[in-house]
């Protein structure tokens, strides 16, 4: 049976993470790739490294974390931060990223979603929605959460998935750093309106969080950070308690 | 030990060379005939879509190359379902060393295609899988399958029970990525190399 994803994301800065950890079995502390094999390590199903250097560098930066992560790391990977164009994308798939996520370049240039899944395959492209409550509807924000589009949320899931993206990673602004939940309604919609695998993100607090974001947001996988970083929820006890839950995981 | 890697416009030839350099090997990737027909063992990736790649081994003949080769083949995704004999993504005819179409996988509600995630593989077979526990998980992404058959030596449900792997003479396959299978996947791979 195909199994639900825990995704641990790294944001990373010239190579290290930015969010502070505590694992005390780390080599150099803040290596971002030191970090991520030990996720693998512990049962991760994926890895996402979300590049957040803002300087001139960035590029030469982030293809060489690439290429680290793939010499060292047994799991697929997704790199996402700062990509627009195809031949950054170009660049990293052949260091030897999986897939890359694209978010604010989407909506500021949408067929680069079309140009992206043709010449490199629908599998590898992950378009990041940054999605945000007002009244009753869910609006697309971009440049990292910063900057709102009038864009309905629903509508851009339905259009990059048309335009060829192969996974869709859903972010709920409202839900991101607070710990009480995933954003089950906003997951669930999206994920029955595309035929494409939906990454819940922002939220996690405990273990029942991802119990309910796969039972009733009918989630395909499942990002979190501090709490994996901050060893909260270590990865095989989340796991063992979805397991007991009945949910499907490696 | 040499290993070859099949060179062609395939996406996942960097990620498959780093897997074999955990395992101490350095492989060579070459789309030469006389140096792919020289190699101990050959590793025939594949990711991307059957046309664009069945025509881009045949501008280099590599599609009359690939079956005739005596030593131990391994192809990996696209790879394996470019080894049979015709595959429903942009119908197109294919190596036919498995005697096997590569299908679709039907609309379902509650399944997304393509699979893209960890599954597990059962009723494993031969030296592949020496070591392997049934049931074991590895990482999958794809939208077409190989139908169940003689060669199929590890089965996988999804949608419908499918061949995660095949085996026929010298030629192995898998659906999955060994390579970005974990433990698993290294041994796997690692079997593979002491055929």
């Amino acid at each position: 049976m195909l199994t639900k994803r825990i995704i641990p994301c790294l944001d990373v800065k010239d190579g290290m993470t930015v969010k502070g950890v505590n694992f005390e079995n780390l080599r150099v502390a803040g290596d971002a790739v030191e970090l991520g094999a030990l996720y693998a390590e512990q049962g991760a199903d994926e890895l996402v490294f979300l590049d957040i250097t803002a300087t001139n560098e960035k590029r030469t930066t982030l293809k060489e974390l690439v290429l680290r992560v793939a010499k060292e790391i047994n799991i697929p990977f997704t790199v996402g931060g700062g990509i627009n164009s195809v031949a950054d994308v170009e660049a990293l798939l052949s260091n030897g990223a999986d897939k890359i996520s694209i978010n604010t370049s989407a909506i500021k240039n949408p067929s680069l979603i079309d140009k992206l899944a043709l010449q490199f395959g629908n599998q590898c492209i992950v378009v990041a929605i940054d999605a945000k409550k007002y009244n009753d509807k869910w609006k697309v924000h971009i440049n990292g959460g910063k900057v709102p589009t009038e864009i309905d949320v629903i509508e851009w899931a339905k259009e990059v998935v048309n335009r060829g993206a192969g996974e869709i990673l859903l972010t709920s602004m409202d839900h991101d750093g607070t710990k009480n939940g995933f954003a089950i309604e906003l997951t669930k919609t999206v994920s029955s309106i595309v035929n494409v695998p939906v990454i819940a993100s922002g939220g996690a607090g405990t273990m029942e969080h991802f119990v309910e974001v796969f039972r009733e947001g009918k989630a395909d996988a499942a990002l979190a950070a501090s709490i994996f970083h901050y060893n909260e929820i270590p990865i095989p006890l989340l796991k063992n308690y979805l397991k007991n839950n009945n949910i499907p995981v490696r | 030990m040499k290993v070859a890697i099949i060179k062609y416009n395939a996406g996942n030839v960097q990620s498959v060379t780093f897997a074999l350099q955990r395992l101490g090997i350095e492989p060579v990737l070459t789309d030469n005939p006389e140096i792919l027909s020289n190699a101990d063992k050959i590793i025939f990736p594949g990711v991307g879509e059957a046309s664009t790649a069945m025509e881009y081994l045949k501008e280099r003949k590599l599609d009359i190359l690939i079956p005739q080769l005596k030593q131990p083949v391994l192809g990996i995704c696209l790879g394996m379902q470019l080894m049979c004999s015709y595959s429903e993504e942009n119908n197109t005819p294919c190596l036919d060393i498995f005697n096997l179409k590569v299908k679709r996988f039907p609309e379902n509600k509650s399944c997304k295609v393509p699979q893209m995630g960890w599954n597990n593989i059962y009723d494993l077979k031969g030296q592949l899988y020496t070591g392997i526990d049934n049931n074991s998980y590895v990482y999958f992404v794809h939208s077409y399958y190989a139908e169940l058959s003689e060669y199929t030596i590890a089965k996988t449900d999804y949608i419908l029970p499918f061949s995660s792997s095949l085996n026929k003479d010298n030629f192995y396959a898998t659906q999955f990525h060994p390579e970005k299978s974990s433990k698993t996947g290294n041994c796997i791979l690692k079997n593979f190399l002491n055929l």
